[in-house]
């Protein structure tokens, strides 16, 4: 394919399984993004670029990972992706999941003599539903909504179940400019009851097959390292220290798109299986560096339910299936949402390197908000990753809440994002810690407030003071998300708010799904 | 809960006034409906990237493309001295190059292009291009542009009876400012054009665009043709919204420079980034009011001076602030009223069409205007509404001396306020609030009553053709232009029904310049008034052909002929519509024809803005309930009922999408949809990340739409009413409902600017 003449780029082949048949592209560079190849290199249209950055939708495919034998359905933005993190994979696309084979250009001609059309001549449920609730107008956001319906739909054993609120979590990663949504949302709902036709359903059996068939096979010196091992990662980290580390690519796959960056040489943390888990101990949980946002998240709301409405709040569900918690700290945004939770928390960092002198391990541990240094700068060294985050778990009495303020409640970047862990023992505020972010150039621990804090009666007055003192504590910047001024006065209203809240006032917060039902 | 029940059509007769799925919905679910990007690209096609303007304003003294160049796969770096025919856009005000020539005139404004193998080299290489520009002073704000007289068009004074008396003599009066901010289109499919050339300097332009002969026209004059050598073709737009009205022709002229240079086709299409520096948006407004009104809340005198922010260049900015002005009245009478409309020109991206093209920004003057007289005098803001409505058979005259003849206001508020329990909700929240320290709620009905018809009287025409094949299949082509509204979908069911075959029996085309020519844009929300109305008289001259050929094989008269259900019936016989085509063939009988319609009775003097712009309005409302935040600002929108006036509805489903679809858009518009510019002219929110149009979660629980029962009293196709931009100002009731939910806490809502984010509601507690 004479598509581009970059004979330094490193090429390499990808594979993956569409409607069950392996396909091989030759001749990948590492730095070409999924969607790039789909429409580009295999002309496989039904995939759109609306934005380039991973927050329309419009590219939504659906990759499948065996997981204890079975399939696991995640719906992924394919425009930043970078297209080796799919190798060895199942893939689908809004093509490839209806019962008819190839729909062609000339299909609105076929039904000839027919007097009506016939409603279900092998459209998957989650397209027909698309198309019995009227959800598709200028249809350009349909392929990826059609794609996050899929894996709704095979997540939930056919659509059962599927709630409007589940609906609207799961497809805030998609946006829609022609409907307003409500057409879709039924489309969500009503798919589960629509039947399935033959040759709709996924041969799971033989799509693992398939898999099998096309298993990764790292060749060393390859353009896109994806090392298995933990060993190997590190190992190849310190043979590659300027490789491009990524993890699911929801940061950097905008340098490709947005900043036109080349890297002749990833590495891709993903596929390191010692990574890929949460694990429990007494008085902390680790998560791994290549534990998705989603099921980071899930970890941490598992231990602290009332971060729930935060949790799905967090970029879009597309987002949150490919970015991992490593990668959103590895990267330090001073917007990261997740840094100022993880620092009222106390979480800490490890990061590790290979020690070629005594041919293991080695790793330090520091606290996360000591990790950084400026704005998107820490203190790793070349050789080092990141590979745990580790958050100590709920104590007894312990008051945590985390509040994020943007344009828009749904996958959005805070303007200001305040998270607050507190103890009280007899009225008197025992331990608390604060985490901050959109208030300065790095994610930071509110020091002076927390000192405030410390000690005194938890009462209305050492609030007030308490939130002067916060509201001075930074110098955030006016920009195109809030003004320096609104900043300043949400921080320390927000502290209010967790003031009232452990008060026992309820419905004040309009985030929670509760709240507005009450309202309503 | 608007949903039509599944299956709705199955076993109907008729296709119009039946819920057929969009036309293109099936192909859509599969990802095989074709847009322009997903065309199988020609041997040999290049791709072209934007090399655009850092400043806002400033002399461009160099253009250093040798770096651009160097970049392997670079093919050549195309500027203003490529154009063969005139440097200027064939913009209605030829104010506009096609590339910046000496200055530049805002940040993105485009200066040049790379042209090279594949897209992302392109877009890499523009990026080495170096710009020598020197800063001029640039004016960013609507207020210093009108200090300074910066004006892209001359301003329009309206006045009727004597405002400044009526004023003075007004037992009460208020006086307030405020802005309303612009709003990105954000089409999910950015702009994008492919240009093929053909033999003999001819040339074939894909392009998603509402308006393919104003492409084919801009194309011709910059590459120096007549008009018939340029092709122009839109089978479909991933969404438009008014911003490929005329910006989808930038585009298209660009990329043909460019293979006209080079020869050979070229494909431009935008990043997500590029599109929002480059192209323009809705027009931001400022205002001035001074308005005096009675103890009853009655106006008495309004006297309005609105500054529209054009940006650089007039493009369609004249119409846009003209239908500001037509609107500043919604659905009120203004007795002694005096607008003055400045068409300010600033240092930004030319501000263009987008849906309701200025209505919205006349409507919700006079709506907040209203909300504020009620709030000063203690009274309910619906009965200040309803005190003000135009009458039946007096007060019922325009200020620009339209008689308004349709008017359903009064019942249609009434029986909205009526099934939405509109007044116990009003007394509930009130008492809800009290009770409520930090979250407080608020409510607001707002009509809208919105004019129909270009305000441009040329362009309210509109033609089509329908093919009948020998094997009784038909294909429709017409002017106007898909972009999800449904256009296709009606005029296939309103050609179906006129030649009695089924829905499925039609094929909607892609617009096509070498169709239907010197069509108008699809825009004004008359794409089915004008061109269902043209296929309809098409699909009527082959019917007639069909009916004169039937009669005389029965002896019967051609008026008895009857064409329904796949058949053709005369006293005589039945027979199926294909056996009747087939033998009308056989017997040279033309089973094609075109059609041609023009709206009847409009008129309109542009010198003074008076006479009869409208063939009719179409008339709406709406009842929003929100929740604010008084500790950050955030907001919800909770309850929304909507009773809307589509006359007798083509196609329920699409209409009732129209009216959703219209509503949320014009709730990201006055909520979340912040377009900021800093303090150097750039526009800051240029992506989906800082942009941020509605998603899933703010679409509330309850949003239910009614539709009006009554047909159009004009005679219009089917006896429908245009649906596209109408019910984009029914979200004006959310602002008002932000504003009163403000008042109800406490805060200061008069000063409020739109949009009401989070902080704009907080700042209204400062």
């Amino acid at each position: 394919m004479l598509r581009r003449m970059k004979p330094k780029m490193s090429v390499q082949t990808l594979r993956f399984v569409r409607r069950g048949e392996p396909v091989t592209v030759h001749s990948v560079p590492a730095d070409r993004t999924l969607l790039q190849v789909l429409r580009e290199d295999l002309q496989l249209t039904a995939a759109k670029e609306g934005c380039g950055e991973g927050d329309c939708g419009a590219c939504t495919v659906v990759i499948g990972e065996p997981t204890g034998g079975q399939l696991r359905y995640q719906a992924i933005n394919s425009c930043i992706r970078l297209a080796h993190s799919v190798d060895g994979m199942v893939l689908w696309t809004a093509e490839d999941i209806s019962g008819i084979v190839a729909p062609t250009l000339g299909a609105a001609a076929s039904s000839m003599n027919k007097a009506i059309p016939a409603l279900s001549s092998g459209l998957h449920p989650a397209q027909e539903a698309m198309v019995q609730c009227h959800g598709s107008q200028c249809g350009f956001c349909t392929p990826g909504f059609v794609m996050s319906l899929f894996a709704l739909y095979q997540n939930t054993g056919g659509g059962q179940g599927v709630t409007r609120a589940q609906a609207q979590a799961d497809l805030s990663g998609n946006l829609c400019r022609c409907t307003g949504y409500r057409p879709i949302l039924d489309a969500a709902v009503a798919m589960g009851s629509l039947p399935l036709p033959a040759g709709c359903a996924v041969n799971e059996a033989s799509t693992l097959a398939a898999l099998k068939s096309i298993a990764p096979r790292q060749a060393e010196g390859a353009a896109y390292l994806r090392p298995r091992t933990l060993e190997a990662l590190l190992q190849a980290r310190a043979r590659h220290p300027h490789a491009q580390v990524v993890a699911g690519c929801t940061d950097v796959g905008l340098w490709v798109t947005k900043q036109h960056r080349q890297f002749g040489q990833v590495l891709d943390v993903t596929a390191t299986r010692e990574l890929k888990r949460v694990e429990t101990y007494p008085h902390h949980i680790a998560i791994g560096a290549a534990v998705t946002l989603e099921q980071a998240y899930t970890a941490l709301v598992k231990e602290r339910p009332q971060l729930q409405p935060f949790a799905k709040r967090f970029a879009g569900l597309p987002v949150r299936n490919s970015g991992t918690l490593g990668g959103n700290v590895a990267n330090g945004s001073p917007i990261g949402d997740s840094m100022p939770l993880l620092i009222a928390l106390g979480a800490s960092v490890v990061l590790m390197r290979w020690d070629a002198k005594r041919q293991q391990v080695a790793h330090r541990e520091l606290r996360l908000e000591d990790l950084y240094t400026g704005y998107r700068t820490n203190v790793m060294k070349a050789d080092e990753l990141l590979a745990w985050i580790k958050v100590p778990r709920p104590v007894v009495d312990e008051a945590m809440k985390v509040y994020k303020i943007s344009k828009r409640f749904d996958d959005d970047i805070s303007a200001v994002c305040l998270a607050i862990q507190m103890t009280c023992k007899n009225g008197l505020v025992k331990a608390v810690s604060i985490g901050a972010g959109g208030v300065a150039a790095t994610p930071v621990r509110a020091r002076q407030t927390e000192a405030a804090l410390l000690g005194q009666p938890w009462t209305a007055d050492t609030v007030m003071a308490a939130m002067a003192t916060l509201r001075a504590e930074f110098q955030p910047i006016s920009d195109m998300r809030a003004s320096a001024h609104y900043r300043q006065t949400v921080l320390g209203n927000l502290l209010q708010r967790f003031w009232l809240e452990s008060q026992g006032r309820t419905c004040i917060n309009l985030e929670s799904p509760a709240t507005l039902e009450a309202l309503a | 809960m608007n949903a039509p029940e599944l299956n709705a059509f199955t076993g109907a007769t008729r296709a119009a006034g039946v819920s057929h799925a969009h036309e293109s919905a099936r192909a859509q679910v599969e990802g095989a409906a074709t847009y322009i990007d997903d065309i199988p690209e020609v041997r040999g096609t290049l791709h072209a990237a934007p090399v655009c303007s850092h400043a806002a304003h400033g002399i461009l003294r160099g253009v250093d493309v040798s770096a651009a160049l160097a970049v392997p796969g670079v093919r050549a770096v195309i500027d203003a001295g490529d154009i063969p025919g005139d440097t200027t856009l064939a913009a209605f005000a030829l104010d506009e190059p096609v590339f910046a020539l000496d200055t530049v005139q805002f940040v993105g404004q485009v200066i040049a292009l790379v042209v090279a193998d594949d897209v992302m080299t392109a877009r890499r290489a523009a990026r080495l291009v170096k710009l020598d520009i020197e800063p001029l002073d640039a004016v960013l704000s609507v207020h210093e542009a009108h200090a300074l007289e910066h004006y892209v068009l001359p301003a329009v004074h309206v006045k009727r009876g004597d405002a400044q008396a009526a004023l003075r003599r007004a037992p009460h009066q208020l006086e307030g400012r405020f802005e309303v901010g612009g709003q990105e289109h954000f089409y999910l499919e950015g702009q994008i054009a492919y240009v093929l050339p053909l033999e003999q300097n001819q040339w074939w332009v894909y392009t998603s665009t509402q308006h393919p002969g104003e492409v084919q026209h801009w194309v011709s004059h910059a590459l120096g043709l007549s008009n018939h050598a340029v092709t122009v073709e839109c089978r479909r737009m991933g969404g438009g919204f008014g911003g490929k009205e005329t910006q989808a022709g930038h585009l298209a002229v660009w990329a043909a420079v460019a293979a006209n240079k080079l020869r050979c086709p070229v494909k431009l299409r935008l990043d997500r980034d590029d599109d929002f520096m480059i192209t323009g948006k809705r027009h931001p407004f400022a205002y001035h009011y001074r308005v005096g009104f009675d103890d009853t809340g009655l106006l008495c005198g309004l006297d309005l001076e609105m500054l529209a922010n054009c940006g650089f260049s007039a493009d369609l900015s004249g119409p846009v602030a003209d239908r500001a002005i037509f609107h500043a009245d919604n659905a009120y009478f203004l007795e002694d009223v005096a607008i003055s409309s400045y068409r300010c020109r600033t240092n930004t991206q030319s501000h263009t069409a987008f849906r309701g093209f200025g209505g919205p920004q006349g409507v919700i003057v006079i709506e907040r205007i209203l909300s504020d007289i009620a709030r000063t005098l203690g009274m309910e803001p619906l009965d200040v509404r309803l005190r003000n409505l135009y009458g039946i058979q007096e007060r019922n005259v325009t200020h620009y001396q339209m008689k308004v003849e349709d008017n359903i206001l009064e019942p249609l508020i009434s029986q909205l306020a009526l099934t939405s329990g509109y007044r116990e909700r009003r007394e509930q929240i009130a008492a809800w609030n009290a009770n409520s320290p930090v979250i407080k709620k608020g409510l607001a009905l707002t009509p809208v009553k919105f004019g129909i018809s270009f305000t441009a009287t040329l362009f309210n025409q509109g033609g089509a053709l329908v093919h009948v094949y020998t094997d009784g299949s038909v294909q429709v082509n017409h002017g106007g232009t898909e972009m999800g509204q449904g256009l296709n979908t009606k005029v296939a069911q309103i050609v179906a029904d006129e030649l009695g075959v089924p829905f499925d029996r039609v094929l909607s085309t892609a617009a096509d310049t070498s169709k239907v020519p010197n069509a108008s844009a699809t825009a004004a929300s008359a794409g089915t008034d004008l061109n269902g109305r043209a296929a309809q008289f098409a699909a009527r001259h082959v019917r007639d052909n069909l009916a004169a050929f039937v009669a005389g094989l029965d002896g019967v008269g051609a008026g008895s002929v009857q064409f329904e259900a796949g058949q053709v019936i005369t006293d005589k016989s039945t027979r199926t519509f294909e056996d009747v085509v087939a033998a009308a063939y056989a017997n040279r009988i033309q089973l094609w024809s075109d059609g041609f319609y023009r709206t009847p009775k409009i008129h309109y003097d542009k010198a003074t803005l008076t006479g009869r712009p409208f063939y009719y309005f179409a008339y709406g409302a709406a009842v929003s309930e929100v929740a604010i935040d008084t500790l950050t600002g955030e907001s919800r929108v909770l309850k929304v009922d909507i009773l809307h006036d589509v006359g007798h509805s083509i196609n329920p489903a699409l209409d009732i999408g129209q009216i959703e679809g219209g509503f949320v858009q014009g709730m990201g518009w006055l909520t979340n949809e912040q377009l900021v510019w800093n303090e150097k002219g750039k526009l800051t929110t240029h992506a989906p990340s800082t942009y941020k149009i509605p998603a899933t979660g703010d679409i509330p629980a309850h949003l239910k739409v009614d539709l009006w029962p009554e047909a159009n009293r004009e005679d219009n196709v089917h006896g429908s009413k245009a649906v596209g931009e109408p019910p984009f100002m029914l979200a004006i009731s959310v602002f008002e409902a932000l504003r009163d939910a403000v008042a109800q806490a406490g805060g200061q809502p008069k000063g409020m600017n739109a949009p009401g984010t989070a902080e704009e509601v907080l700042r209204a507690f400062d």
